[in-house]
């Protein structure tokens, strides 16, 4: 039924990634939690696995609501246990202490679509929404294009000045200038903005500017998957380590895989990766992986926890 | 009917479907319902197909042939569609079906899949007229001329013909997805429920329904729980019930505004502290709730077990039962593979003695509610013959396994018992695996 997992890198192999024992035990005080290396790299996995799940569902052709809310509400969940002990802003740190040439740092929505039926309802249409309706939504690439001399955190990420930017990208009425990409994503950028403006077009009697899966998407998750995707040149050796470790523990949850892991060594990030690596077109062919780059700066101010 | 749950013997009386491994997609049984008498079972599955089963009614004389139950009718009642304002597919599955309380010889039923809600009348039709004056048999035209005798036309009988035709279409009322219909003991008006919503509808008006429940924020961001189940009392025609993925579940009195978003009584038992982990709120998301015939209960499944509320108390249920309690070390496997999310049902038996709700491993549970005691059965066609009685399994959860144990590990989650059915009024279950249909009668010696 389930692959046998590799080999336990902790001897504490039991563990699931809980504050308390499911056994009735008391739960551990939060100093004995946050000295607990394997509950926290146990919990660090389960954020993954979470904020994969909750990408995934792009790829799916009806999300389902219930079972994207659970996982959310599951990821703010960690994000505030980590963010009390302190971890949270570890984390955020050690992405900002990383200088990497060609990291690229990929904002996605994380929660699928819904469509509003606010414009029925009567409700006044969202405010991060609004910007991009008429333009339609693009998947969303920030990409830090330097050699090195642009730092990368979490919290600045809204006053990085552009360094290419494209037409096909907004920029945000937050003056986050930040959508721009590489040259050989242009082309898929273009095409991106071709579907499009064939949706605004097929826009049809019912005059519910929520149809563009953008808009009610933005408007509805809070959360942002964060990326970091280390393409040929080598990676930073302490982004590398950062998560190398959680890379491994991730496997180490359970004696069981399951079948969600087709490769072995495949972790949360690489995973990530090989479905952009599908590219914006497949995730906007599919017209389910835009968002508002609005949305991106009030996801960031959010998880800072500003 | 039979006396206390332990002395109930379960024999397999029919397995209908596929024999295969492979799993057709389109197969999948999605939803299970018996009429009023017990007489129909509507079956409804993944390719939007309802199958109604008829109880062979001569075979009622002869106990140990009573659950034999045969096609009676196949329709495609709902058909994929695309909607093209949002670039998604809708779902041909059928969600729920529910039946309307015959009024006449035919028999309505509602089914819904994620967007629409349509009414279906199935008819006989055993007798058909004959000996028209200006048509022959064939339906063609005679010639007048030839025509030197008037006749009055006979009825003549023919083949049993079952025809289902939809009567009405309730359309383009849920933005979301519909997981629930339900009809009210007025026999006239029923409610449909989305993750977000609740409508209203009268079964002869489609072009209207009205909404009495909204849970959605004005911000979506600050969306945290969905409506999960909803369902009438089945006496009380202003009263209705709706469960969350937070595990509690609203009541609602309708004389008290149009719109019933503040309700009249809560149920919500509070959380065992020493429980706590990541997982406490998924496994605490009401899956199905099912008032009693009595109306006096209600009873919830969330994701390991079944509790009993009594509709007079709010704070806890008057009675837990525990499904698959060996479950809850595994939280973690089960979230990475999605079961964590599986919605199973539950169902309860004629005079609300008995409870029985689905599990893994195509084992299903049922408690006896007066006598304290539960079994865990199997549907499977290897492991029984039909009429001879099903044994009673058992999960080791650890430690040593004894010999006709399974233990947890080799459990198969790909099959899975979601949708279950208790016959209103004889001790006859139907069990759905994922395409197959398992029919148990009690032995009743």
């Amino acid at each position: 039924m389930f692959p046998k997992g590799t080999k336990r890198k902790f001897s504490d192999s039991g563990e699931e990634p809980v504050p308390s024992g499911e056994q009735g035990q008391p739960a551990p005080s939060a100093a004995a939690r946050t000295l607990s290396s394997s509950y926290s790299l146990q919990r660090q996995s389960l954020l993954d696995m979470s904020l994969i799940k909750l990408q995934l569902c792009h790829m799916l052709v009806e999300p389902n609501l219930c079972r994207s809310v659970l996982i959310a509400n599951t990821v703010r969940q960690i994000q505030e246990e980590m963010t009390q002990d302190g971890t949270w802003q570890i984390m955020t740190q050690a992405l900002a202490a990383a200088q990497c040439p060609a990291d690229r740092l990929v904002a996605t929505e994380v929660l699928c679509r819904q469509t509003d039926m606010a414009a029925q309802a009567g409700q006044s249409p969202k405010p991060f929404s609004v910007v991009g309706l008429e333009e339609g939504y693009h998947s969303e690439e920030v990409v830090m294009d330097g050699d090195g001399d642009t730092e990368v955190t979490m919290s600045t990420l809204s006053t990085v000045s552009p360094q290419l930017s494209s037409a096909s990208y907004l920029p945000g009425p937050f003056g986050m200038g930040p959508c721009w990409e590489e040259e050989e994503e242009e082309g898929e950028c273009e095409e991106d903005e071709e579907e499009d403006s064939e949706e605004c077009v097929s826009e049809g009697e019912e005059a519910d500017r929520d149809h563009l899966t953008g808009d009610s998407r933005t408007g509805e998750q809070v959360f942002g998957t964060f990326e970091i995707k280390h393409p040929a040149p080598p990676p930073d050796p302490a982004l590398e380590e950062l998560f190398s470790d959680v890379d491994a523990s991730y496997y180490d949850l359970d004696t069981v895989l399951t079948g969600m892991q087709s490769a072995p060594k495949m972790g949360p990030y690489d995973l990530l990766e090989s479905l952009s690596s599908h590219g914006p077109t497949a995730l906007s062919s599919s017209t389910s992986c835009r968002s508002d780059l609005n949305e991106l700066d009030h996801i960031m101010e959010i998880i800072v926890g500003s | 009917m039979a006396g206390a749950g332990g002395d109930m013997q379960w024999c397999l009386s029919q397995a209908k479907g596929s024999l295969d491994d492979d799993v057709t997609e389109a197969d999948i049984i999605s939803t299970l319902e018996f009429n009023h008498t017990g007489e129909l079972l509507a079956t409804g599955d993944k390719g939007g197909r309802i199958v109604i089963f008829q109880q062979e009614i001569e075979n009622k004389r002869q106990p140990q042939y009573r659950s034999e139950y045969n096609v009676y009718s196949t329709f495609q009642s709902h058909e994929p569609e695309f909607d093209y304002l949002k670039s998604l597919e809708i779902e041909e599955k059928i969600n729920k079906i529910r039946w309307i309380p015959q009024k006449n010889a035919a028999h309505f039923l509602l089914s819904t899949n994620d967007k629409t809600i349509k009414l279906w009348k199935i008819s006989e039709r055993d007798k058909r007229p004959e000996g028209y004056n200006l048509k022959e048999e064939d339906g063609r035209y005679r010639d007048p001329s030839t025509v030197t005798s008037l006749r009055v036309p006979v009825f003549r009988p023919m083949d049993l013909m079952v025809e289902a035709s939809p009567r009405k279409v309730f359309a383009n009322a849920h933005t979301y997805h519909i997981n629930s219909v339900s009809v009210n003991s007025d026999n006239e008006t029923y409610l449909s429920a989305d993750d977000l919503r609740i409508n209203l509808w009268h079964l002869e008006i489609t072009d209207r329904s009205f909404n009495i429940v909204d849970i959605k924020p004005a911000n979506m961001e600050e969306l945290t729980e969905v409506i999960t189940a909803a369902e009438f009392h089945p006496h009380q025609c202003n009263t209705f019930v709706y469960s969350s993925s937070k595990g509690t579940i609203r009541m609602c009195d309708m004389r008290a505004s149009a719109l019933c978003d503040k309700h009249s009584k809560m149920f919500e038992e509070p959380e065992d502290p020493s429980n706590r982990s990541f997982f406490s709120e998924i496994i605490s998301s009401i899956s199905d709730v099912k008032f009693s015939h009595s109306g006096r209960y209600m009873m919830t499944r969330d994701y390991l077990s079944v509790k009993i509320w009594d509709l007079n108390m709010e704070s806890k249920p008057v009675e837990t039962y525990q499904v698959h309690e060996y479950l809850r070390s595994k939280l973690c496997s089960l979230y990475e593979n999605d079961c964590i999310f599986d919605k199973f049902e539950c169902c309860w038996n004629g005079n609300d003695s008995m409870v029985m709700t689905g599990s893994y491993n195509n084992f299903f549970r049922m408690f006896d509610r007066d006598h304290r005691w539960d079994v865990t059965l199997e549907a499977s066609r290897e492991n029984s013959k039909p009429f001879q009685v099903i044994k009673p399994r058992k999960v080791c959860a650890g430690g040593k396994r004894k010999k006709d144990e399974i233990s947890v590990d080799s459990l198969d989650f790909n099959k899975k018992i979601l949708h279950t059915a208790w016959h209103p009024q004889d001790s006859i279950i139907v069990v759905a695996t994922t395409n197959n249909l398992y029919i148990f009668q009690d032995k009743m010696n």
